[in-house]
């Protein structure tokens, strides 16, 4: 009895998936205990969110892909409404504006954006089917613009360059010419030096500071230098669960949300960090995988997007710890603390789930 | 539909194209984060490690208590007591002029604590607390600890502050602290202690303070400690206890340090009392005084331009730095330099018509007395202080044969004393006129170094030792204040055993002649008749004067005070009981005229404490010692003369 109830939630649960990313999601829980300075209450909220977003990801997954494909165009224009309502009311908070209130709570508009836009575009190229015209990828580029330029202006770096990248994934994907995309490159690295002379100083100074944080040690570098550390400092096998002095001291920065990698990387060290690259490796090959089989063009593209973005957050993440990559506000996928952007993740695998799932259902 | 298939199929291979490049992109990437992580991890992990543990780790050094300076009874002259402070952090505070405006409702912040706090802030570094105000009482302290929370970055510290309770008394010879400076942290650096002094704000500048710095400082512990990214201690990992530094017991009683000073009156001068037999130095006097406590905080501009440019140079360390010819108190010295040379032996003696010439010269040197003392032998001429003997005398031994003699007594040379910065005054010889003014000796020269005068300069210290020399019969002890270096914790004390510094064979009639020669003063009769008045023990004394030699006047001084500074310095020298000496000083008084009259008196009172213990009448009510000293600087200007009477550059005086 029971094992046919379980049998039936879990019919849209890919099961190699779900074993990574629970195991991903456990191994968070305790570094956030650390991170946290060992705070029940923290730990405990994190759980919730874990409980609410896994919530999410079964709904999703239980969704037929067919049925997203037709609330992508509504979902979309809806974000893209409440974008221009933040832009005009929304609430300020650190200096962003950001958030919509809606009395008794507040939303963030942008964290539907990250579902909404792959979604919309993969819809819109499933629309153009055979070989999109250099005018479709016009058409999704001013899409992926719109919306964008809306969260640049609150402005939130982080999201908006991850809401690019899944924009820009689908592009990609549905064969946006090479000599484009080479094209767009080059054509960027011959403007840089245009663009760096009608800036102003002390913007000039910002990227600066952006690209080498050792330059201000105390200002925006501080984060960066003392992630450095903690890193370097775990060694092989790091210094023990609870046992980073970086994390324990106080030196590490936001180390429960954006910089809890570094306290991973000092509690478990190298071996830690290796472990982490291929849990996210499964998972993103998974999710590969996933794409590759599915069945229609809307599903794979938005598939091969949600995998991507995924790895997009995980390495701009791991890469602004380690020093390699300027510091923006991009959590650690699955691993930092934080509700919406747990959810709105979940749900992306949730779809992924949904769409390998449904695929063997529809051949049958 | 078949189109659509293959039309499919052929989107489908183009997309996993698209998707294996990916997946391509995906582990290249990958892969630079697992270099980048084996670079950090593997590769600068040492370097990294090390960070952390400077993060994480801080050495706190734990500034040991400063040693006590003791008089000989007990009496402490200098030390330590916690003061609470109200400190800075310049690092946490976001604006700093409105968080002082705000302290200042809560806590009194006068102009001068500012002044002092941005003084201190340029010499310290950004993350350490600066005090802004010193001497919190407990209601003030209290006052800023219930809204300490408004105030993040600023801190009640209780500091250890060094006081002199005795204030003015002995404040050259206790000195004072005073905060370390470039200089001092130079010095320190040479000596290798600067790791010592980490925490340390302060250090000895003068004084007994500076001389046994090693001694009093102590040695500095260390807290390991783990501390948060706020610089918070989490946790103690190790420690190593500060050293408390040592005790010094000085051979000075405060309280005959006290009669001396005040016997001193309003006058200008210094007195040193020396225990023949031991060396001990028994009264330290430098007159005026100063209150060193102005300068453990950090002396205010107005303070120290009063004790700096005050005529009468209280900062000016008399007994070892001051310098003025012998005049007459030079000649028992000359006279033992004559009597061990074969010279004016008993029965000898002149018939003195009250003048003295060379033989090819007109030119009269003149006795102080005009008409003359008629005969005069050795004993008799050191007795009434007979100027025409002692010119003949030292033109016969040559100035040669009298400074190498007088040397042996310290002249010329520093005492070595337990004290910096010692002057070693001047004997004079051809070859030193030579270099110094490129002119030949000249015979009147040796004539009038004969009574202590011409470019003879001497301390009050070099007199007093030499006097204590000839008291104990040639044998010089090694002068020191300090008798007792004491453990604070185990109280064991290391004493400090008389040190004989050299030996002058002397024959005992020649120093016998001498000595009676000096009784004869403070009898009737002699030049210190007075001085000797009903003592109930034998004195031998000298006394001099010492002509001030014109000084540049500053022309806002009236011509009352101008008067009082060109008067004579009076000089005196003693020892006593004569047949056994248990005491032997000198007394310089400057602008005071006569030797005997003026620094006569000085001298009896302490020497009737001291074999007595008989206090001054006028001080016949007991000496309060433990009062709080006054705090004010008597910087009342007087007139306009110098301590240092000669022209010569100190370079010249064997500094």
């Amino acid at each position: 009895m029971i094992n046919k109830l379980f049998q039936h939630l879990a019919k849209h649960i890919d099961s190699f998936l779900m074993t990574c990313l629970l195991f991903t999601l456990l191994i968070g829980l305790f570094v956030l205990y650390s991170a946290s300075g060992q705070n029940y209450s923290r730990l405990f909220g994190q759980f919730i969110n874990i409980i609410v977003a896994l919530s999410f990801m079964w709904a999703a997954a239980n969704i037929a892909p067919n049925q997203l494909e037709r609330v992508a165009l509504p979902l979309y224009v809806f974000g893209v409404l409440l974008l221009i309502c933040v832009a005009l009311f929304g609430s300020v908070s650190h200096g962003a504006r950001r958030w919509l209130s809606l009395g008794f709570t507040q939303i963030q508009p942008s964290e539907i954006m990250r579902i909404a836009m792959p979604m919309m575009l993969a819809w819109y190229f499933s629309k153009r089917e055979g070989k999109p015209a250099m005018a479709d990828f016009a058409v999704g580029g001013l899409l992926l613009l719109v919306p964008v330029a809306l969260i640049m202006k609150q402005p939130d770096l982080g999201t908006a360059i991850l809401i690019s990248a899944s924009g820009f994934y689908i592009l990609f994907l549905a064969g946006l010419s090479w000599k484009f995309l080479v094209g767009g490159v080059i054509a960027f690295a011959a403007s840089t030096p245009i663009l760096w002379s009608m800036l102003h100083d002390y913007q000039r100074r910002r990227i600066e500071i952006l690209l080498d944080p050792t330059q201000d040690p105390l200002g925006a570098g501080y984060h960066t230098i003392q992630a450095i550390i903690a890193v370097g400092s775990g060694g092989i096998a790091g210094k023990g669960w609870l046992k980073g002095t970086q994390a324990q001291l106080d030196f590490l920065p936001e180390r429960s949300t954006d910089f809890i990698f570094a306290v991973f990387g000092e509690e478990f060290g190298l071996l830690g960090n290796l472990l982490l690259l291929l849990l996210f490796s499964l998972i993103i090959m998974r999710g590969l995988v996933i794409a590759s089989q599915a069945p229609s063009t809307f599903s794979r593209l938005l598939a091969g997007s949600i995998t991507l973005t995924f790895f997009t957050y995980g390495f701009v993440n791991m890469g602004m710890v380690s020093g390699i990559l300027p510091v923006v506000g991009v959590p650690l996928p699955l691993i930092s603390y934080g509700g919406t952007s747990m959810v709105m993740l979940c749900i992306g695998f949730g779809i992924l789930m949904s769409i390998q799932t449904h695929k063997k259902l529809v051949a049958t | 539909m078949r189109a659509e298939l293959k039309n499919f199929q052929h989107e489908q291979y183009y997309f996993r194209l698209r998707l294996g490049f990916s997946a391509f992109v995906v582990i290249v990437l990958f892969s630079l984060l697992a270099v980048r992580f084996f670079y950090l991890q593997i590769k600068q992990h040492d370097h990294y490690q090390t960070l952390a543990e400077n993060n994480r780790i801080s050495l706190v050094p734990i500034v040991p208590n400063r040693g006590l300076i003791i008089d000989k009874n007990g009496v402490v002259l200098a030390h330590n007591f916690f003061v609470y402070t109200l400190e800075i952090t310049p690092s946490k505070i976001i604006n700093l002029e409105s968080t002082i405006a705000e302290l200042r409702k809560l806590v009194e912040i006068s102009a001068l604590d500012l002044k002092r706090y941005n003084k201190l802030r340029e010499e310290s570094r950004n993350f350490e607390s600066v005090p802004i105000r010193t001497h919190l009482n407990d209601f003030e302290a209290a006052k800023f600890a219930v809204n300490h929370y408004q105030f993040p970055g600023v801190e009640i510290k209780s500091r250890l502050f060094r006081h002199y309770p005795l204030g003015k008394l002995g404040s050259h010879v206790v000195g004072y602290l005073g905060r370390i400076n470039d200089k001092d942290l130079a010095g320190l650096e040479k000596s290798e202690s600067l790791s010592n002094y980490k925490g340390s704000d302060h250090v000895g500048k003068s004084g007994i303070e500076q001389f046994y710095e090693p001694y009093l400082h102590g040695t500095t512990g260390f807290q390991q400690v783990e501390i948060d990214a706020d610089g918070r201690a989490v946790r103690v990992l190790s420690s190593t206890l500060p050293v408390p530094g040592n005790n010094i017991i000085l051979s000075i009683d405060s309280k005959m340090q006290e009669i001396a000073e005040t016997a001193f009156g309003e006058h200008r001068g210094a007195l040193v009392a020396i225990d023949p037999k031991t060396g001990a130095v028994l009264a330290y006097v430098s007159q005026p005084t100063f209150d060193p406590n102005l300068f453990v905080d950090g002396i205010d501009v107005e303070n120290w331009k009063a004790l700096n440019d005050s005529l009468d140079k209280p900062l000016i360390n008399r007994p070892i730095r001051g310098i003025y010819p012998p005049g007459s108190t030079f000649k028992p010295f000359v006279a033992m330099a004559g009597l061990e040379n074969g010279k004016r032996l008993p029965p000898f003696s002149i018939q003195d018509s009250g003048y003295f010439t060379l033989a090819n010269s007109t030119h009269r040197y003149r006795d102080w007395k005009p008409s003359g003392h008629g005969m005069v032998d050795m004993q008799r001429a050191i007795t009434i202080s007979c100027d025409t003997f002692f010119y003949g005398l030292a033109l016969e031994l040559g100035i040669e044969k009298l400074t190498d003699f007088v040397r042996h007594f310290g002249f010329g040379g520093k005492s070595g004393i337990d004290m910096q910065g010692e002057i070693g005054g001047l004997l004079p010889t051809p070859e030193w006129k030579m270099r110094r003014y490129k002119q030949p000796w000249y015979q009147g020269e040796t004539v009038i170094t004969g009574i202590g005068q011409g470019y003879t300069l001497v301390t009050p210290m070099q007199l007093a030792q030499a006097t204590a020399i000839l008291a104990n019969d040639g044998v010089a002890m090694k002068p020191r204040l300090v008798t007792q270096i004491q453990q604070a914790i185990s109280g064991k004390t290391q004493l400090i055993a008389a040190e004989v510094q050299d030996k002058i064979v002397l024959n005992p009639e020649n120093i016998a002649i001498v000595r009676r020669g000096m009784m004869d003063v403070t009898l009737p009769g002699g030049t210190a008749a007075s001085v000797g008045a009903n003592a109930a023990y034998a004195i031998a004394a000298k006394t001099g004067t010492a002509q001030v030699i014109g000084i540049k006047q500053n022309e806002k001084y009236n011509a009352s005070s101008i008067n009082e500074r060109h008067r004579d310095h009076a000089l005196f020298i003693a020892y006593a009981p004569a047949d056994n000496p248990k005491i032997a000083l000198a007394v310089i008084v400057e602008n005071g005229g006569h030797g005997g009259s003026a620094g006569g008196p000085i001298a009896r009172k302490v020497m009737d404490y001291y074999l007595l213990g008989k206090l001054p009448e006028a001080n016949a009510t007991p000496l309060d010692l433990k009062a709080e000293p006054s705090g004010a600087i008597g910087a009342s200007v007087i007139g306009g003369a110098a301590t240092k009477p000669g022209a010569i550059p100190e370079e010249e005086l064997h500094d």
